[in-house]
C-alpha cells in the first residue's frame, strides 16, 4: 500500500540541474537508505518525495497515487529532521501531538496516541519537559516521537543523527533499526555516514551528482560494486585501486598486469575489456593477505603506516612505484615501520573496472 | 595575565571621555536638572531669586476634584425650571473663594455627567490642560500602540515572500521612516488641509460628491484621529522592519516540518509564527509605548495642541509651559511626570509580557 516508485524524477533550479532523472522503485515496508556524497542531491531527493521542493520532470508515486502535485500533508509522508526541528516554545507533549493538534483531534485520543509514542521511544519521563531542557539525543527522540504519532504510510529521515556524537549515534541507530521492524512501515533515510546504510538498510540508493550509481542490497553493492564510484564509497577503509593494463582475454576471465604486480586472471564481468587498454584492480583491504603467500595476485613493498585497533591492524605499504596500497588485518600484529612485506590477494575478490575519467586521477 | 587594555585605566577614560563628557553634560545633567527644577518656582528668565515649593507644581498639575450637584429646589422641594430644564447653582460658586470647599479652590470644570436622576456630577481639575494633555496622551498610546504594531506585523508577514519586486514593496513601507517627522507633519497638513486637501478631494472623488469635505485638523472631533492616522502610518515602516527581524530568526525547517505536520496557514501562524515572535512583539510593543508617549512634532506642526485643547498632549505642555509660557519649574515637574509615566508603563508591560520559561 506504501510502495514507493520515482520515475525519471528531475529537479532543476534554473539551468542547474540537481536531479537528473532518477529512477527508485522502494517495496512497501522496506527500509532504503540514499547514500551519497554531500551535494550529490540525496537530501533534495528526499524533500521532494516529502512535498518540500517542487518537481520538475517524471512521476513520484506513493501507493497508487501519483503525488507530485500534492501539498506535503495529503502525502501521508513525516519527517525526522538533521536539525530535529522540534517547536522551542511548546513542551515535548505538545511536539510530539502536534499533528493530532493540527487535525483537530480529541483530547484523549491525544493523550493516547502521544502516550504509546512515549512507551515506544521510552520517555515518558521527558514528556513535560521543554526542548532546551533536552539533550541532542532526546530532542531526536522527540522529533521521531512527532512523526510516528500520527502513524503515517512512509517515514522519511534526513540525516538524522548527523547532529549527534559517536556514542549516540550508535545507540540511535540501533533504535531506528528497532523501530522498523516495529512498525514496519516504509522508510526513506538519507545519510552520507556508509556505516548508518551499511547497517540500517534493506536497499541501498547511491547517488552522485543528480544520479543513481547503484541501487541493491547492502552486501551486494558491497560485493557487486557496479562502477569505481561506488567501490570506492563503500567499506572502510576505502578500496584500493591499481592502474593495470590487460595482457589478454580468455572467456570472462581477463589477465591483467601492472607495476609490482604479477600477471593474475581476474573478472571481466564490467566489460567489455580490449587487450591493450588500461583497466582498474579495485582490491579491498580486508581482502589483502599479508605475508600469507595464499592468494595468487602478488604485490611488494615497505610499511609506511601502522595502526593497531586492537580488534584489527591497518597498514599502509609503499610499493617500489610510491604508490600506497591499505591492508586490514583482523587481529593484532605488530609491523615495524620500513620492513618488507608481501601482499598477496585472492583473484576472485578482486574488481576489475573500466577506467572512469573522473576517477583515474585518484586511482593508483 | 591581565592586558594592558584592562590595566591601563587613564588611556580607556581619556578615550571614552568626550563622549561620556557629553553624555553627561546633554543627558545626565539635564535628567537630574528636571528633577531638581520641578520641586522650585524656577522661571525661565526672572529677576526674583529661585525659591523651593516643595511639591506645589505638582499638586498644581495633579490636582483633580469630583463635585455633585442638586438642581435648585424651592422650599417646598420642587425642581426650579428655568427654559424648560432644571437649574442648577452655578459651579463657580463652588470653586472660587467658598470656605466650604477648600479643596474645589480655583478648579475648573474638565467634564461633567449624568448618572442618577437630575444630579449632575462634575469632574474638576486645578490644571484643565494638563490633565487633557494626558488623557489625549493615552488615547493616543492606547490607539496606537495595538493599530501601529498589528499593522506592522500584517505588512511583515505580507513582504516576508518571495515574490519578483517584493524589495520594492518594502522600501515603499520603509519611506516614510526615513523622512524627517516635521516633512511628514507639514506634507499631511496639507493633506488634510479643510478646504482643497487630498484626502478631501479624494473622498468626494469617491462618492461622485456626496461627501461633505471636513476640516481634519479644524474639528475637535477629528483632529486627534487625523493626527492618529497619520502617525501610525509614518512609523508603521520602522515596525515592519524589526518584526522582519524576528520573524527571520525562526528557522524554516519548523515551517518545513509543520507543513508536513499538515497545519494550516492560521495554525502556522498560531503555532510557529506568533510564538516564535514574542521576544519581538514586547519589544515592538515598549518601543512604540514609549515613542507615542513622546507625541509632540506632529502636535507642534500640526494644531499647536488645538482646537479647543483637543490635542494637547504631555510633551507638547511640557515644551509650551517651559519655554512658551517660560514657566520652567512647570515644564520640569510635566517632564519628571512623563518620566514616571513611561517608567511605569514599560515595567507594568514588561511584567505582563515576561517569558513564560524564565520562571
Amino acid at each position: 500500500m506504501a510502495r514507493i516508485t520515482l520515475k525519471g524524477l528531475k529537479k532543476s533550479y534554473g539551468n542547474a540541474h540537481v536531479i537528473k532523472g532518477v529512477d527508485i522503485d522502494i517495496e512497501d515496508g522496506e527500509f532504503c537508505v540514499f547514500v551519497g556524497p554531500s551535494g550529490c542531491g540525496k537530501s533534495t531527493l528526499l524533500r521532494m518525495i516529502a512535498g518540500l521542493e517542487d518537481i520538475s520532470g517524471g512521476d513520484l508515486n506513493i501507493g497508487d497515487l501519483r503525488v507530485n502535485d500534492l501539498p506535503p500533508k495529503d502525502r501521508g509522508v513525516a519527517m525526522v529532521f538533521q536539525s530535529y526541528a522540534i517547536f522551542p516554545h511548546m513542551t515535548v507533549r505538545e511536539n510530539v501531538a502536534f499533528g493530532l493538534t493540527v487535525s483537530g483531534a480529541s483530547k484523549q485520543e491525544k493523550e493516547a496516541k502521544v502516550a504509546e509514542a512515549a512507551r515506544i521511544l521510552q520517555m515518558e519521563h521527558l514528556l513535560d519537559r521543554r526542548p532546551s531542557q533536552l539533550s541532542g539525543g532526546q530532542r531526536q527522540r522527540v522529533a521521531i516521537g512527532r512523526a510516528i504519532v500520527r502513524k503515517p504510510r512512509v517515514f522519511l529521515f534526513d540525516e538524522p543523527l548527523s547532529n549527534l556524537d559517536a556514542a549516540l549515534r550508535m545507540d540511535m541507530r540501533m533504535e531506528i533499526g528497532k523501530l522498523h521492524q516495529q512498525l514496519g512501515a516504509t522508510m526513506i533515510y538519507v545519510t552520507h555516514d556508509q556505516v548508518e546504510a551499511m547497517t540500517l538498510a534493506d536497499k541501498i540508493v547511491v547517488l552522485k551528482d543528480g544520479l543513481v550509481q547503484q541501487i541493491g542490497a547492502p552486501m551486494d553493492l558491497y560485493h557487486n560494486p557496479s562502477n569505481l564510484f561506488v567501490a570506492g564509497f563503500l567499506g572502510a577503509p576505502s578500496m584500493n585501486f591499481i592502474t593495470v593494463q590487460v595482457t589478454a582475454i580468455d572467456g570472462d576471465k581477463v589477465l591483467v598486469s601492472g607495476p609490482g604486480l604479477n600477471d593474475v586472471a581476474v573478472s571481466g564481468k564490467r566489460g567489455p575489456f580490449t587487450v591493450g587498454q588500461t583497466a582498474i584492480l579495485g582490491l579491498r583491504p580486508q581482502y589483502l593477505g599479508v605475508n600469507d603467500d595464499t592468494g595468487l595476485g602478488k604485490l611488494h613493498g615497505k610499511v609506511a603506516l601502522s595502526e593497531r585497533l586492537g580488534a584489527e591492524t591497518v597498514i599502509e605499504v609503499t610499493q617500489a612505484s610510491g604508490l600506497p596500497v591499505i591492508a586490514t588485518l583482523s587481529r593484532d600484529v605488530v609491523f615495524d615501520v620500513g620492513s618488507d612485506v608481501n601482499l598477496s590477494f585472492d583473484p576472485d575478490h578482486a574488481h576489475l573496472f573500466q577506467p572512469d575519467e573522473s576517477f583515474t586521477k585518484n586511482a593508483h | 595575565m591581565a592586558s594592558k587594555f584592562t590595566v591601563s585605566h587613564r588611556a580607556g577614560w581619556l578615550m571614552a571621555g568626550p563622549a561620556f563628557g557629553l553624555m553627561v553634560m546633554f543627558i545626565l545633567v539635564p535628567f537630574f536638572f528636571a528633577f531638581a527644577l520641578s520641586f522650585t518656582n524656577q522661571r525661565l528668565i526672572s529677576p526674583n531669586p529661585t525659591e523651593f515649593v516643595g511639591l506645589s507644581n505638582y499638586r498644581q498639575l495633579l490636582g483633580v476634584g469630583m463635585l455633585t450637584l442638586e438642581p435648585v429646589k424651592d422650599d417646598a422641594g420642587i425642581v426650579q425650571l428655568k427654559d424648560g430644564a432644571p437649574e442648577y447653582p452655578a459651579l463657580r460658586s463652588f470653586t472660587r473663594k467658598n470656605p466650604d470647599y477648600p479643596h474645589l479652590d480655583g478648579m475648573r470644570e474638565l467634564f461633567s455627567f449624568n448618572l442618577s436622576g437630575d444630579k449632575i456630577t462634575y469632574v474638576l481639575a486645578r490644571d484643565v490642560v494638563f490633565i487633557k494633555a494626558v488623557l489625549n496622551t493615552f488615547l493616543f498610546v492606547l490607539i496606537v500602540a495595538p493599530l501601529q504594531g498589528g499593522l506592522a506585523l500584517g505588512l511583515t508577514l505580507l513582504i516576508n515572500q518571495k515574490l519578483r519586486g517584493i524589495n520594492v514593496f518594502r522600501t515603499i513601507y520603509f519611506m516614510p521612516v526615513v523622512v524627517s517627522i516635521v516633512v511628514v507633519s507639514i506634507l499631511w497638513r496639507i493633506i488634510y488641509d479643510g478646504n482643497n486637501g487630498l484626502l478631501n478631494n479624494i473622498l468626494t472623488g469617491l462618492s461622485f460628491g456626496a461627501f461633505q469635505p471636513v476640516n481634519w485638523l479644524g474639528e475637535t472631533s477629528t483632529a486627534m484621529g487625523a493626527i492618529i492616522a497619520m502617525s501610525v502610518w509614518q512609523a508603521v515602516g520602522f515596525h515592519m522592519v524589526i518584526w522582519l527581524s524576528g520573524l527571520q530568526t525562526i528557522s524554516p525547517t519548523l515551517y518545513e516540518a509543520a507543513s508536513i505536520e499538515g497545519a494550516s496557514k492560521w495554525q502556522v501562524f498560531r503555532y510557529i509564527t506568533w510564538p516564535g515572535l514574542k521576544n519581538t512583539a514586547v519589544l515592538v510593543l515598549i518601543v512604540i509605548t514609549m515613542q507615542a508617549f513622546g507625541l509632540f512634532d506632529q502636535i507642534n506642526v500640526m494644531t499647536k495642541g488645538g482646537p479647543l485643547d483637543s490635542t494637547q498632549t504631555i510633551v507638547f505642555q511640557a515644551i509650551e509651559r517651559g519655554y512658551g509660557k517660560q514657566d520652567i519649574s512647570g515644564g520640569s515637574a510635566i517632564s519628571v511626570l512623563l518620566f514616571l509615566l513611561v517608567l511605569s508603563v514599560s515595567l507594568i508591560q514588561r511584567y505582563l509580557t515576561r517569558s513564560v520559561e524564565a520562571k
